[in-house]
């Protein structure tokens, strides 16, 4: 009888764990959106300007979104962008982008092709 | 080949179920009206993240123009066919493209009706309809010969070309004169970008020609010393800008626009009238702002007038400082995909969700100059705010930024239609 509530406690702990996962899943590729808009869809950049983030070194990555935070990096826009994001996201932006796969970015296919 | 779900015999007879159907192993289904930078956005979005999700889109047009960069063909910098897309990235992802045009939401049914005949069943519907350019709304702007002599070109496409006709013909010595209307409106920078693109022509072609910038503002309304620097600098003497400039009639025969305190001739007049929500968000009922725009949760962008009703971009009321763009169109399609995800699965929706719009407009073929923003959900204020001490405008416009600004158009079109 008592390894029930046990069993009930472990479920109920996987069902918190798996929400709180997706619930994790979904704010950071909300945040990574962010960047694709210019940076492609994940970041998969058509003709790499600007430039790709899917598949770059996580640590990389984040050190130079932190030094364009800082403004110790020359840029255009992204010290002005990176000033929107703490710390913790610009790490999950970094950790989401680098686990995805660099590759060849589709083009959106031209009308009549 | 992706179910259509074409139910014969009108909305009454629709027999979808609203319950997702957990023994199909199907968990729901998304229509989206319009098939612009945010719809397409969003039904790839959803396709992409949880490809159970059957995802049909509905567009009146059969093929994409891009907006944005659209003032490059006006100035002879780029071509239109640059510009111009297919919906088979769409369809090759899996998504139903059906050509057509939404004349109906049964939001109580939840269905579609469209001109065609045929009803769609939705678990939830995603309306992007883009602006609708009140043109009948301008005294003496009421005919269609008036139209096709008077042209806004405020929607990429047909009018685009038009435009740069009327230019290409335009004798040197001539007078453009663009009306802009009150905000808020679709791009507000495009028409200073526009005035740019005009004078890089005339520079060129024309150079005894002259730029009107009539303004219903009483002041530029985006990336002002930016735009002010090419004015007063590579195009010195060639553009007047007069702000407060109410139209109250336009003459198409003479091409005069008719303002509060004086009447304006023009050899080229380019008056772009005011807008509101695409017409298919009145029929819907989801317009609930000024009588023209839409309100939304911007944590899910689900109408706050209808349930099961999300809507997007240019159509919404936009939060405080978020400008109508494509970018914005293209942010609000994610927050609204995972949004529907989420609802459909029956998790949490993100409580905060961030937005980012970062904007090109080119002052010549080839520099260009940005403005940017990030954008955080408030609970209090129950809006999308700008990050304060984030965002900004550049220096100067650059080459550089001008590659940027294609780079930024090319990932925004495959994020909408790869």
């Amino acid at each position: 009888m008592r390894s029930i509530p046990a069993l009930t406690a472990i479920a109920l702990c996987a069902t918190i764990g798996a929400a709180a996962d997706a619930q994790d899943l979904q704010s950071t590729r909300g945040l990574a959106a962010t960047c694709a808009a210019c940076h492609g869809p994940d970041g998969v950049s058509v003709g790499g300007v600007p430039p790709a983030l899917a598949g770059q070194d996580k640590a990389e990555l984040l050190q130079r979104l932190k030094e364009f935070k800082a403004g110790t990096r020359p840029a255009t826009v992204m010290h002005q962008l990176a000033r929107g994001y703490s710390d913790e996201q610009l790490e999950r932006i970094a950790a989401y982008f680098s686990a995805v796969a660099a590759g060849p970015a589709p083009a959106a296919p031209r009308a009549g092709d | 080949m992706q179910r259509i779900a074409l139910v014969a015999g009108g909305i009454a007879a629709s027999p979808v179920s609203r319950g997702f159907a957990a023994s199909s192993g199907r968990t729901g289904r998304v229509v989206v009206i319009g098939a612009g930078f945010g719809g397409a956005t969003a039904a790839k979005t959803i396709k992409r993240w949880a490809p159970q999700i059957d995802v049909t889109i509905v567009e009146r047009s059969g093929e994409f123009i891009s907006c944005p960069l659209s003032n490059l063909v006006v100035g002879g910098n780029a071509d239109i066919r640059d510009l111009g897309f297919s919906y088979d990235g769409l369809r090759r992802r899996g998504i139903a493209v059906v050509r057509d045009e939404a004349i109906e939401v049964d939001t109580v049914k939840r269905a579609v009706r469209l001109s065609g005949g045929g009803v769609l069943a939705y678990d939830r519907l995603i309306i992007a309809p883009g602006v609708e350019i009140q043109v009948d709304a301008i005294p003496g702007l009421d005919s269609a010969e008036a139209q096709s002599r008077v042209l806004h070109a405020w929607k990429a496409g047909a009018q685009t070309l038009a435009l740069r006709r009327q230019l290409e013909a335009m004798a040197d010595g001539g007078v453009y004169a663009v009306h802009l209307p009150l905000e808020p409106f679709r791009c507000p920078p495009a028409a200073y970008e526009r005035v740019c693109q005009v004078a890089d022509y005339f520079r060129r072609a024309k150079p005894r020609s002259k730029i009107l910038v009539l303004d219903s503002n009483e002041d530029i309304l985006s990336k002002k010393a930016l735009f002010l620097a090419a004015w007063n600098g590579q195009y010195k003497g060639m553009i007047e800008y007069r702000p407060n400039s109410e139209l109250v009639e336009v003459d198409a025969k003479t091409l005069t626009a008719k303002l509060l305190f004086e009447d304006v001739r023009a050899d080229v007049l380019n008056v772009i009238p005011p807008q509101r929500a695409g017409a298919i968000a009145a029929r819907a009922g989801l317009i609930n702002a000024n009588n023209r725009w839409c309100m939304v949760d911007w944590t899910t962008l689900e109408s706050t007038a209808v349930k099961g009703v999300h809507i997007l971009g240019d159509a919404t009321l936009s939060g405080p400082a978020m400008p109508k763009s494509a970018t914005m169109a293209n942010q609000h399609a994610v927050v609204c995909a995972a949004a529907i995800i989420a609802l459909m699965h029956g998790e949490a929706v993100n409580p905060r969700p961030v937005m980012a719009n970062t904007c090109y407009s080119f002052v010549d073929a080839r520099q260009a100059m940005h403005v940017a923003s990030v954008y955080a959900y408030d609970r209090a204020e129950k809006t999308m705010l700008a990050i304060k001490g984030a965002g900004g405008l550049s220096e100067k416009a650059s080459e550089q930024e001008g590659l940027y600004a294609w780079g930024w158009a090319r990932n925004l079109w495959a994020g909408a239609l790869a």
